[in-house]
């Protein structure tokens, strides 16, 4: 490999040939501020519009500073990262950028957390220098049912339109207006609602400010459980144990399984049952429905398309129904586990404990803000009572654990309620990428081939390459599976299914780069991917350590069907467990 | 093609078409018809003629005798006096304002001296919607020897040889840009002609592409032959509409000539041109942005390298010229790099073409060797400053230069002589203040147009631009500090230093320069609270100077407020507190006894 030996403050590195002077000045250990770049690297994502001009750094022979995050090392080049000049500009340009800002600071959602309050406080500004006459750009406010937009805190970072164009390709924000005035929207500064937005969150995820963040509904769920005549249930999602602890200062990829149980218990609600369940449940009827299109598919039976996708993803499921509405009844017909879990809640459970569904509140803790969506469709709701009534982030969760003085650090570990709470290792890897589809291999191969597994890690299916296939070997049928993690990704497979090229029996797609661990609804990673693969790793951990690892032995899941569904794909099970799609191609609304 | 005996060539440019343009050639052909000599006389609709000032303009030719300020009633007296009869029709003559001589040719004219005609040398000439008068004037002959006789390589030598600069603003050596375009190899490249004039006042771009389209294409194809490009593409603001109306019938005709698609000339090079709009965004003149915009994309510029002779239009290797360099080509071609380089300056070679605004007697398009002082340019060219007012400052480079003043007057305008003076060449935008003009509200107009203009991308641009006009509307307002000087010259200097592109680099220019040459002005604004040229509402009070006031009462008539009391035939006064500033006492008083402090 080519590589160059440049100067930075004065002490000599050799880097390869396209190595940007920021990542040169890293590897000496000069760490030069920046603020809008933004990086995945194990994602392949970046984000690198120069714009925020904080990085800026003296490269001796030039006219003007040169941003360190987007200009390449040459050779002999010198370069100076804390001159007075340099430090002279990175303070004022912080400056205006402040104010353009709102001060509220102590009101705002993002505080503590905000990558603008620290840089501020890095770079020491104690005042911003003619406040008094400065002018701010401000904007409507724009709330949909996930995600809040405060324009007035945007700082033009890009990251949100990075990652809504280039990594997931919905196209629902870019930058609109144009000087004083410009600032991240949908076109036509339409609300967010009316706009292709999938709600996968990433926007959120990456956004520096508070300018992106989600709608808040813990006090929902504190005034449910302030209620003494409702039963509340709460059932948590695989992803969500594998980050909580991170806001509580663990290492990333720390299990807090035990932990949260004991906090949601102590937060008052009556029964704490996990999403995992109903993830093991998702695998017996989508597995079934996988097993039955591909077997009447190989007999010739023209109506069982193929592939069959998986559907457990709200963003995915907002992402085909708005720009692959010709395919829509390919996906699985599965509802996903957050919303089986609720239907399940809300009949069988109830029926259990002999309450009615209305003094029943499911709630959901999820690493998505698409949940908060998904679970106010019209279509799961019996008579205007939702089957899941509140769903909260991950975020939303530490934050309602720390306002009740819980320390989780603390906590003894507890353990799920029975019957909704007992999962397997399978529905746990659901949290990561390509474990939507192990989980399923492992159960459709012993139903189809009638034998034992003698392994159970598809490690062809782990990873964190974008698009990735493996052909797993039923007895003999060879089943070839497809992988995407990031819409963009699902993209380019979807377009080869609409175009009849796709080689795939079934394909697994998750809205968030590395699936629901990514996911909008948690702890933020600030640019650090290690974080991302450190909760997956968490997850094949307890899937490992599980006794069971098979959703098809999960001994709940027997006896839900035996005492009420039937079985898999049942009447009763399509009844509660199915649902359909729309077409929802938006079409642009300039006036609402 | 029928030989006509005389020409009456009317302009055709959009500011003497917006006078009646139209309806005067309608009525000349109306005259001919009239007398039956619509065979022998040919009316043409020309680029335009450059003596904006003097519009509607009318030439006869042979004689080249011009008429200015035609109206559509002369079109008679025209006919019937030049046409038929032979007579000058003096009235129409233009007169010099300082020495009311008349000047009937083109070569009397006060304006065109001094000037050389390579750029606009068939403007306001030729017939640009016919491309058999482009032919005529050599057009596609450059082309032809290029084809024919040149390698890519000899062509990219004769430009760089010819020491050719960029008139985009930048001032690139663009034999050097087309050598590192040609060396970039790729399955496809683009030539790309940049029409997207934007500085306030600036027209010369248009002005070519409306008097002389021709030029620009020859120029394109032969560009695409040096750098191995087949297809050109032309970014024009869809504000320019006869510009773009005279591009459209010019690729056609050259089309249909075989001047332009596949085989040209037969010599096997295929090079075509099409043409994309532009909204009107100022930004969009960054090659970056408008290679974006040509995409499809927001009008962002983007970091540089890659540079679009490396990674430009479709991210294939792109050579983006302006209009005017463009124009600048084929002219070369036929008459030789040394030509070209014994033209002009030292280190900037030919001409420049200006558009000369602002308190000059002569308003309008001009075409001068580069080195020419401002001095020639403003009291030769320009005629002087209007009204027999002190010259102040010009503004050169656009909304994004600086202001020089009387000690660069003598200063030979090229690119690095004006960089040095804190301004810029830009593209050739010249506005002239004269001592009625604040310097410190000429600033606050420059960047009022940057605020508007920055993409907003970056941060010292899109919010330190808007603090610098903040500023200064404070400090026209009185209420600066000397402290807040400061602060005007560490924003300027910062949004120069970290700015992305072009725009924020050089937006405080006006700011700077101005705070250079003119610190006693800004000083009077923040320290006496005075404007000294009286032109910050805020800062003025009308006083009345008792020694002068004879107590007519006039002005405390007229006052619209009653700020002014007095006995008759006693001095009046003004109470500051109740005057709002309108001035119209000032205007009533015959006395000279009212001033403005």
């Amino acid at each position: 490999m080519e590589t160059i030996r440049l100067t930075i403050d004065n002490r000599t590195v050799e880097v390869p040939k396209g190595t940007t002077i920021n990542k040169a000045a890293k590897q000496l250990g000069i760490d030069i501020p920046v603020l809008c770049y933004m990086e995945l690297k194990d994602l392949c994502i970046e984000n690198k519009p120069a714009g925020c001009r904080i990085c800026v750094v003296e490269v001796q022979g030039r006219r003007n500073l040169a941003p360190s995050c987007a200009t390449k090392c040459e050779e002999g080049m010198v370069v100076r990262t804390h001159t007075t000049r340099v430090l002279n500009a990175r303070r004022t340009v912080m400056e205006f950028i402040l104010s353009d800002h709102p001060k509220d600071c102590l009101i705002c959602a993002k505080s503590g957390n905000c990558e603008l309050q620290s840089m501020a406080h890095q770079l020491g500004i104690r005042e911003i220098p003619g406040q008094e006459i400065a002018a701010m750009s401000t904007y409507k406010k724009d709330t949909s049912p996930s995600i809040i937009r405060d324009q007035d805190k945007c700082i033009m970072c890009r990251r949100c339109e990075m990652m809504c164009n280039t990594v997931q390709t919905v196209g629902a924000l870019s930058a609109v207006n144009r000087g004083f005035m410009a600032t991240v929207a949908p076109a036509f500064e339409q609300n967010l609602e009316h706009s292709t937005c999938t709600y996968c969150g990433q926007c959120v995820a990456v956004c520096p400010t508070g300018a992106l963040t989600e709608v808040d509904h813990t006090p929902d769920v504190l005034r449910a459980l302030a209620d003494p005549t409702k039963t509340v249930i709460v059932q948590t999602a695989p992803a969500v144990r594998a980050a909580l602890g991170e806001m509580f200062g663990m290492e990333p990829g720390t299990l807090v399984t035990g932990k949260m149980v004991t906090a949601l218990r102590s937060l008052g609600f009556d029964y704490v049952f996990d999403t995992d369940f109903a993830a093991d449940l998702t695998i017996m009827e989508e597995g079934t429905e996988l097993l039955d299109r591909l077997t009447r598919h190989l007999n010739g039976d023209k109506t069982a398309k193929l592939p069959i996708l998986t559907s457990c993803c709200p963003g995915w499921v907002n992402f085909f129904e708005e720009y692959f509405p010709d395919l829509k009844d390919i996906p699985s017909t599965a509802k996903s586990p957050q919303q089986m879990f609720g239907a399940i809640a809300k009949t069988y459970f109830a029926d259990k404990i002999n309450i009615d569904r209305k003094d029943m509140v499911v709630v959901s803790i999820m690493p998505c803000l698409a949940k908060k969506y998904e679970c106010q469709r019209e279509e799961f709701s019996v008579n205007g009572n939702r089957d899941v009534d509140f769903s909260i982030s991950t975020r939303e969760l530490a934050a309602f654990i720390k306002q009740a003085n819980i320390d989780l650090n603390n906590l003894e570990d507890g353990e799920f309620d029975a019957p909704l709470g007992e999962s397997t290792g399978a529905g746990v890897i659901f949290g990561a990428t390509g474990g939507v589809i192990e989980a399923a291999v492992r159960t459709a191969y012993e139903v189809h081939t009638g034998k034992k597994l003698d392994r159970l890690d598809f490690t062809e299916l782990r990873g964190f390459e974008g698009v990735r296939s493996a052909t797993i070997d039923f007895n003999g049928l060879p089943v070839n599976i497809g992988i995407a993690h990031g819409l963009g990704n699902a993209r380019k497979l979807l377009n080869d299914v609409r175009d009849g090229k796709s080689q795939f029996h079934a394909i697994e797609v998750m809205a968030c780069p590395g699936g629901c661990i990514g996911g909008g609804g948690q702890p933020l990673h600030h640019g650090d991917s290690s974080i991302i693969k450190a909760r997956a790793a968490a997850l094949y951990r307890e899937d490992k350590q599980k006794p069971l690892r098979k959703s098809h032995e999960n001994p709940f899941i027997i006896k839900l069907y035996e005492e009420f569904l039937g079985k898999p794909n049942s009447e009763k099970a399509h009844h509660l467990l199915h649902t359909h799609y729309f077409d929802k191609k938006k079409k642009i609304i300039v006036k609402q | 093609m029928p030989r006509e005996k005389m020409q009456i060539l009317v302009c055709g440019g959009t500011s003497c078409t917006g006078s009646q343009g139209d309806a005067i050639i309608e009525n000349l052909k109306l005259e001919l018809e009239a007398n039956a000599l619509e065979n022998d006389i040919r009316v043409v609709s020309t680029g335009c003629f450059g003596l904006c000032s003097m519009g509607p303009i009318v030439k006869i030719m042979p004689g080249d005798i011009i008429y200015t300020k035609v109206t559509a009633d002369d079109a008679r007296e025209i006919i019937s006096e030049h046409i038929m009869k032979g007579r000058k029709v003096e009235r129409l003559l233009y007169k010099d304002p300082s020495t009311k001589k008349t000047a009937a040719t083109e070569k009397e004219l006060i304006p065109q001296k001094k000037q050389i005609r390579i750029v606009l040398r068939n403007c306001g000439i030729i017939d640009p919607e016919n491309i058999d008068d482009a032919i005529a004037h050599d057009g596609y002959e450059a082309l032809a020897r290029v084809l024919t006789t040149m390698k890519p390589q000899d062509v990219v030598k004769i430009i760089k040889d010819s020491g050719l600069r960029g008139r985009g603003g930048g001032g690139f050596p663009t034999g050097l840009k087309w050598e590192i375009a040609s060396k970039n190899k790729a399955d496809e490249k683009y030539v790309v002609c940049n029409a997207d004039e934007g500085d306030p006042g600036a027209f010369m771009d248009r002005s070519v592409l409306e008097g002389d389209p021709h030029a620009v294409l020859e120029a394109m194809v032969i560009c695409g032959y040096a750098i191995e490009a087949h297809h050109g593409l032309i970014y024009i603001r869809a504000e320019y509409p006869l510009a773009v109306a005279r591009l459209k019938t010019a690729i056609k005709q050259a089309r249909e000539y075989g001047l332009l698609g596949n085989d040209i000339m037969g010599t096997g090079f295929n090079f075509d041109i099409d043409i994309r709009y532009g909204a009107g965004a100022f930004v969009c003149g960054e090659e970056t942005a408008l290679i974006h915009s040509m995409e499809g994309l927001r009008g962002e510029p983007t970091v540089k390298p890659p540079f679009p002779a490396e990674s430009g239009f479709r991210g294939k290797p792109t050579n983006v010229n302006n209009v005017e360099t463009f124009a600048c080509i084929s002219p070369i071609i036929l008459k030789g790099a040394e030509w070209f380089a014994s033209i002009g300056s030292e280190k900037s070679k030919g001409t420049k073409v200006f558009a000369l605004a602002g308190k000059i007697n002569n308003v309008g398009l001009i075409e001068v060797p580069m080195g020419i002082t401002l001095r020639e340019v403003i009291f030769e060219i320009g005629g002087g400053i209007r009204k027999g007012k002190k010259f102040k400052a010009a503004q050169t480079g656009g909304p994004s230069g600086g202001c020089l003043t009387e000690k660069h007057l003598d200063t030979p305008i090229d690119f690095d002589n004006l960089t040095a003076a804190g301004s810029m060449m830009g593209s050739g935008g010249l506005i002239v203040m004269d001592e009625d003009d604040c310097m410190v509200s000429v600033a606050k107009f420059f960047l009022d147009f940057t605020v508007e203009e920055s993409c907003g991308k970056c941060a010292p641009c899109r919010i330190g631009n808007k603090r610098l006009h903040e500023l200064l509307e404070h400090i026209t307002k009185g209420k600066g500090t000397l402290a807040d000087l400061e602060r005007l010259k560490n924003m300027s200097n910062v949004i120069k230093d970290t700015s992305l592109c072009g725009l924020g680099q050089s937006s405080p220019n006006p700011v700077l320069s101005t705070l250079v040459n003119f610190r006693d002005e800004y000083e009077a604004h923040v320290i006496a609270k005075k404007c000294p040229a009286g032109q910050c509402k805020d800062l003025m009070e009308y006083f009345i100077i008792a020694a002068n006031c004879v107590g007519c009462t006039a002005c405390a008539r007229v006052c619209p407020v009653g700020a002014i009391s007095g006995e008759r035939k006693e001095p009046h006064v003004i109470n500051p507190a109740i005057c709002i500033k309108c001035g119209a006492c000032m205007e009533k008083c015959k006395f000279d006894a009212i001033i403005i402090q």
